[in-house]
């Protein structure tokens, strides 16, 4: 193995009774000590100290500066990260100090050409609990990503965003994938320059709300009114001698004034309803029942909650009474729902 | 007939013994010397001869994080007086290779080859991180099933084959390890164990183990001497393709394939038995595609488990005791990496259990592969027949070919 001196191995005892120097040297058998046992580290402190060369080198330094480069080899394939043979053939790609040097890079000519920073991603795995060496902490996806104009594949950590620790790979992710560089701010001309890789930018999301301010007009208002007083207010037209609920200032059938204010009872039937999933901030319990109850008397329904009953057991046609709130006002939250009603009422 | 280098004839050259530990999953106490030591002695008694021509070994010193750690472990040996020797810090499969090309030589006829490895004193996913390249990979710090994840999800894209056939050779490796007593004796894989690394669950990957193996090559007749059935190299070669994973088709292992073809795997009869150097699941189905073997699990067709049955896996299994040599193969009956992984000598022992089922006359004709450097990258296939004759053709990895 390689040994270099400026690196010493640094042993340490730990814990182990008798010498150090004991440790498994005679296993247990015989031993009237616990399995003894040395804690040994092997380490360059402070990290080994590469020469990087010419190629590797150009590579690195451009990294450094932000940007990709891969090195073009005699049969004209990119190579990305450049090495500084072609890995078919073995031919170098260039000669010592950058200049131009594989057959088919023509003097002056420079084999290194810009690339990316996008990629593909093609094969890849799932880290679904990074270890310490690992250059990202949260799960992530190793990749072997080709960079745009490069024929050869580099490998990088891809983050696909927060994922708890231990989770399985994102179903929606594969080969195929668009992703590019995150670069570190203070970069060293190193591989980790790159911090890692992200998806390109896929989807957005758009801020969406605007405030607004609504009377509750003429009609409305009389019925919010009624409801303050436990009652539902109607109109009654006198052309079609239709009533409708809530009141309205004119007939939606004939286009006349309705006049006619009539007081309806709390009672009525469902005429259609369903049952919802999503929940609402009026009925947060899921599922719950959202019907159309036509009040006795009206002759058009209402959209109203039914509770007070499975939503199993909703029926079409089922009478149904309101059930009013404990405080009431001139507001649609006076009516809690709608609950059956008891029989003959 | 090859000719050696005065231009003498070149001998067969035969695994007649081969040994292994009872692996074990985690450290039983025992310094690498005293892990191989038996093993060593095992080999010699059943050759009889304490001495050999040659000795080679395959180990790795970051495993025990020791310079020059292969050394101690010629005590293991007995090296006085000096003996002719070397070491690869590589799997004990290509330490058998120096070993076959320097019984090639012709003036030695014996040479002993082991490996070890000692993986439950380190982390040995970290500790094979160091062997990537330092510049661009290495700093980056992917890990062994990280890197073999990727693997996987190449060859899954490529095929179209889903994580069930992962699943599948995963079972019936352990399947098959359970019935071997040298194996680790671990569970069926389960449904909902988790992702070590997706796609790979914990029962695609090697587990850690630690052990040894040895084993005695012998040329001509010496063989027959030392072995009642020797079980004769007929081709060895071995191929390595780019280290960056980036410049590789990662779903084939192209260089699998081309040491087959060097080793004559196809110009022979089928083989009965293949022992596959596979450390994870997908591994394996992308070396029955190089080999030409057929798709399918791990293992024999009669373990028990319909996944690895219906991946139509012929038998021929000597010790779980089927049979079927005559249209299929048994994959890895002894379980392979997965149901038991000592680094350094796995694949030495793919090429010790091949020839294992010469010995006790199961097959006529196996197939050994060992692999080594990240997905796949450096491939060897070692062809083992009872018949000498093919042995003395061999041809040579380095292309001296047959004559």
């Amino acid at each position: 193995m390689p040994s270099d001196p400026a690196g010493e191995p640094v042993a340490e005892p730990v814990g182990a009774p008798g010498p150090a120097s004991a440790a498994g040297s005679g296993g247990s058998a015989g031993s009237p000590y616990e399995p003894l046992v040395a804690r040994h580290t092997l380490e360059f402190p402070g990290g080994y100290t590469r020469s990087v060369g010419p190629v590797i080198g150009r590579f690195m330094t451009e990294l450094r500066d932000g940007r990709l480069v891969g090195v073009r080899t005699a049969a004209g394939k990119v190579i990305v990260p450049p090495t500084e043979y072609d890995p078919e053939t073995g031919e170098p790609v260039a000669a010592p100090g950058g200049d131009a040097g594989g057959p088919g890079n023509g003097p002056g000519d420079d084999p290194y050409v810009p690339v990316g920073p996008a990629g593909t991603v093609g094969a890849w795995s799932w880290v679904p609990r990074p270890r310490p060496e690992h250059p990202l902490d949260r799960p992530f996806a190793w990749a072997l990503i080709t960079l745009d104009g490069a024929d050869t594949a580099l490998l990088h950590a891809l983050d696909l965003g927060p994922y708890e620790p231990g989770s399985g790979p994102p179903k929606r992710f594969g080969a195929g994938a668009r992703v590019r560089p995150r670069w570190r701010a203070a970069r060293t001309g190193h591989i980790s320059d790159i911090e890692c890789f992200v998806p390109e930018v896929t989807t957005m999301v758009a801020p969406s709300r605007l405030d607004y301010t609504v009377p509750a007009g003429e009609a409305l208002g009389r019925f919010l009114a009624g409801l303050a007083e436990r009652v539902f207010l109607g109109g009654r037209c006198g052309s079609c001698a239709k009533t409708y609920v809530p009141l309205r200032v004119t007939c939606p059938a004939c286009g006349r004034r309705v006049t006619e204010e009539v007081r309806l009872p709390g009672t009525g039937t469902i005429t259609t309803f369903a049952i919802n999933n999503i929940p609402d901030p009026r009925a947060p319990e899921v599922p719950f029942v959202s019907a159309y109850v036509r009040l006795d008397g009206a002759d058009i329904a209402m959209l109203a909650l039914v509770s007070g009953v499975p939503a199993a057991d909703v029926r079409i046609g089922m009478r149904v009474r309101a059930a009013w709130a404990d405080e009431v006002g001139p507001t649609m939250a006076s009516v809690k729902w709608f609950e059956p009603a008891e029989p003959g009422s | 007939m090859t000719g050696g280098p005065a231009g003498a004839p070149v001998p067969p050259i035969a695994v007649v013994a081969f040994a292994q530990t009872r692996h074990a999953a985690a450290d039983t106490e025992h310094t690498e010397a005293e892990l191989l030591a038996p093993v060593v002695t095992a080999v010699k008694e059943r050759t009889g001869r304490e001495r050999f021509g040659f000795t080679c070994s395959g180990s790795c010193d970051y495993l025990a994080g020791a310079p020059f750690s292969f050394v101690s472990a010629l005590d293991a040996v007995g090296a006085w007086p000096p003996i002719d020797e070397s070491h690869v810090e590589m799997d004990a499969a290509w330490a058998l290779y120096e070993a076959w090309v320097r019984l090639r030589k012709g003036d030695v006829d014996t040479a002993l080859v082991y490996g070890f490895g000692k993986p439950s004193q380190g982390d040995l996913h970290k500790i094979m991180t160091l062997r990537l390249d330092p510049y661009y990979l290495a700093p980056l710090g992917p890990d062994q099933v990280s890197l073999a994840a990727l693997q996987a999800r190449a060859y899954l894209d490529a095929t179209g084959i889903g994580e069930d056939a992962l699943r599948a050779v995963a079972a019936g490796a352990r399947a098959a390890g359970r019935a071997n007593p040298y194996a680790l004796d671990l569970p069926e894989p389960a449904a909902g164990d988790p992702y070590e690394v997706a796609p790979l669950r914990t029962g695609d990957c090697a587990p850690i183990t630690d052990g040894a193996a040895a084993l005695v090559l012998a040329a001509g007749d010496t063989a027959y001497e030392l072995c009642e059935r020797p079980a004769w190299i007929t081709g060895i070669d071995h191929r390595i393709e780019p280290h960056s994973l980036g410049a590789r088709d990662l779903a084939r292992s192209v260089s699998t394939a081309l040491a087959a073809e060097r080793a004559g795997l196809t110009a022979g009869p089928p083989v009965e038995v293949a022992e596959l150097h596979a450390q994870f699941s997908h591994e394996e189905l992308i070396l029955r595609d190089a080999l030409g073997l057929p798709p399918g699990g791990s293992g024999t067709a009669d373990t028990g488990d319909p996944a690895a049955g219906d991946q139509g896996t012929g038998g021929g299994d000597g010790s779980a005791g089927t049979g079927d040599p005559g249209d299929g193969v048994a994959v890895n009956p002894s379980g392979g990496p997965l149901a038991a992984n000592p680094v350094m000598a796995t694949g030495l022992i793919r090429i010790g259990e091949a020839a294992a089922r010469v010995h006790d006359g199961t097959a006529r004709r196996a197939l050994a592969h060992a692999s080594s450097g990240p997905c796949l990258q450096h491939n060897l296939v070692c062809v083992l027949a009872a018949d000498p004759g093919a042995a003395a053709d061999a041809r040579a990895g380095d292309g001296e070919g047959a004559g």
